[in-house]
């Protein structure tokens, strides 16, 4: 009893410790703010910083499953939501930037026109508006009512964090000036995280008996119905 | 809210002095822009003749941007791809001894050392805007020489049409160039009616101080009327050629940067709008002027041309 009590705690303290590790980035900008630390362009250094954090928080988010079966470390799986809620705020947080202190709107009302012409004409800044939005249904549902509510649906649902991040790591990829190889490693990351999931697929697809398919990869039990993995 | 425009009369830089008095009759018949005529009171300079050798200015919103931000916020790919990069790593680049080898289609080809250069072309301050491709903007107080200035003394043929930059390539003491982000070295270059425009500069300092390694040290092109990337750094070899030379960034993607690298609020990068930028130190955007604001001084050289076509 004791040790389930503990157990309990220990989750919700590592739950806080994330969230409050997630928060870390954000302090820092704001001392970063106000120590004038941001360099010449302090707009650009914000706007990026929150989205190099969306797509390290991103790709920590997909992450997960696969870590969690090369480790046995079913626990884990607790986390990816905290860390996918983290994401959210942070892309929240990177089109407010972009959209209020690079922008000016509302400030400068007319701003929106520009706006709308950059989420319309500019394929960076689409693809970018299109994973925040696909972003929102997924941190909407993401409470235990609607994972019941939703049942097999909600698995098919949030796999649309598939596209998104494909979507977050081309918009990255799509704005830079010459080759960078940050984009590229964004790119490969996700590459080695999707093909993972492909690869534990094919390799169940390919026995007729499932759970005996599962046992060969490292970790023992493929996800609860209700994870996209 | 309304952004308040910059006048368009107060954007001449160096003109002849001739020109330059015509205009301030001009400005004083009209009466309307007297207080931008006299910009660089506010610096508590005359407009001309008590200083000479500083006879560049800007408009009066256009607030020369600080050492520290000119020096620590710089596009310079040989000392790697964020801004930051240059000061960072451009520390162990020696910009003497130097030499600037000037040929090609010239009668009096000649190899310059940069301290006789520097004897020979005594630097005035020359404050411009710099507009980036990348839709930021700053003011810079550079010291340098027109470019004219050396084109005449080595006195181009008639067969002459283009100016051909060539930046050092040192891969030991510019680490950029070890990767394969552009090709190297960076060259650049301008039709010969656009070189010897009063306005094109060769840089050698900012602030009155030596040009620093990271904003291209020891000489650099400064074009105010182009976006940045034109103004080539480190500059070692200047060759007159009868044909259009390369140009780095077109080079590396001919879709979105051109030869002629105007700024243009009309034409847009096929990624990003022109329209405005956003001046370092300034909160919000504010609208991109045609030709940076140098329309009066430069348009002419573009009677005629379609600039949607030559971006």
């Amino acid at each position: 009893m004791s040790s389930v009590i503990s157990r309990r705690w220990s989750v919700r303290l590592a739950h806080t410790g994330i969230v409050v590790a997630g928060l870390v980035p954000v302090a820092v900008l704001i001392s970063d703010v106000l120590r004038d630390n941001l360099g010449a362009n302090p707009v650009e250094a914000i706007e990026h910083r929150m989205g190099d954090w969306t797509i390290w928080l991103l790709l920590a988010t997909l992450a997960v499953s696969p870590l969690r079966r090369l480790t046995g470390w079913n626990g884990l799986i607790r986390y990816r939501r905290t860390l996918g809620l983290l994401t959210f705020s942070y892309v929240c947080l990177h089109f407010l930037a972009y959209l209020v202190i690079d922008q000016g709107f509302p400030i400068q009302g007319f701003a929106i026109r520009y706006v709308v012409e950059d989420i319309l004409k500019r394929p960076y800044i689409t693809v970018g508006f299109t994973a925040f939005l696909l972003l929102i249904p997924l941190a909407v549902t993401s409470t235990k009512g609607w994972v019941r509510r939703l049942g097999r649906k909600w698995k098919a649902l949030h796999q649309l964090i598939y596209v998104a991040a494909a979507l977050g790591v081309l918009h990255y990829l799509w704005q830079i000036k010459g080759d960078r190889p940050t984009a590229v490693y964004h790119a490969l990351v996700l590459v080695g995280l999707l093909g993972a999931r492909v690869w534990r697929v094919r390799a169940l697809r390919r026995s007729p008996d499932a759970p005996r398919a599962a046992a060969r990869l490292p970790s023992p039990l493929p996800g609860p119905a209700s994870d996209p993995s | 809210m309304l952004i308040k425009r910059p006048n368009d009369i107060v954007s001449s830089e160096i003109t002849p002095e001739s020109l330059y008095w015509n205009r301030r009759q001009f400005l004083r018949a009209t009466g309307a822009a007297l207080a931008v005529a006299f910009p660089l009171s506010r610096r508590e300079r005359g407009p001309g003749g008590e200083d000479p050798g500083r006879r560049g200015w800007v408009g009066d919103d256009d607030k020369p941007n600080s050492y520290e931000d000119i020096t620590h916020y710089n596009n310079y790919y040989e000392f790697g791809p964020d801004k930051r990069d240059p000061s960072e790593h451009s520390g162990g680049f020696r910009p003497r001894p130097w030499t600037v080898a000037v040929g090609g289609e010239v009668h009096k080809p000649k190899t310059f050392d940069i301290d006789e250069m520097l004897r020979r072309y005594p630097a005035e301050e020359r404050i411009y805007r710099l507009r980036c491709v990348e839709a930021w903007s700053m003011v810079v107080p550079w010291n340098g020489f027109a470019l004219s200035k050396l084109l005449g003394d080595v006195q181009p043929t008639s067969q002459a049409k283009y100016v051909a930059f060539t930046t050092v390539y040192r891969p030991t003491e510019m680490p950029g160039q070890n990767t394969d982000i552009l090709p190297w070295p960076y060259v650049e270059g301008l039709r010969l009616d656009e070189a010897m425009h009063p306005l094109a500069t060769l840089v050698t300092g900012l602030y009155g101080k030596p040009l620093p390694n990271q904003d291209g040290a020891p000489i650099r092109l400064v074009v105010p009327w182009k976006y940045g990337f034109k103004g080539i750094k480190a500059i070692v070899k200047i060759q007159l050629t009868r044909t259009q030379p390369p140009t780095t960034w077109s080079l590396a993607a001919p879709d979105e940067y051109g030869f002629y690298a105007n700024v243009n609020p009309e034409v847009d990068h096929p990624r990003w709008s022109q329209k405005r930028e956003r001046r370092l130190g300034e909160f919000l955007r504010r609208p991109t002027l045609m030709f940076n604001g140098y329309g009066d001084q430069v348009a002419s050289l573009y009677a005629g041309m379609d600039l949607k076509v030559n971006y």
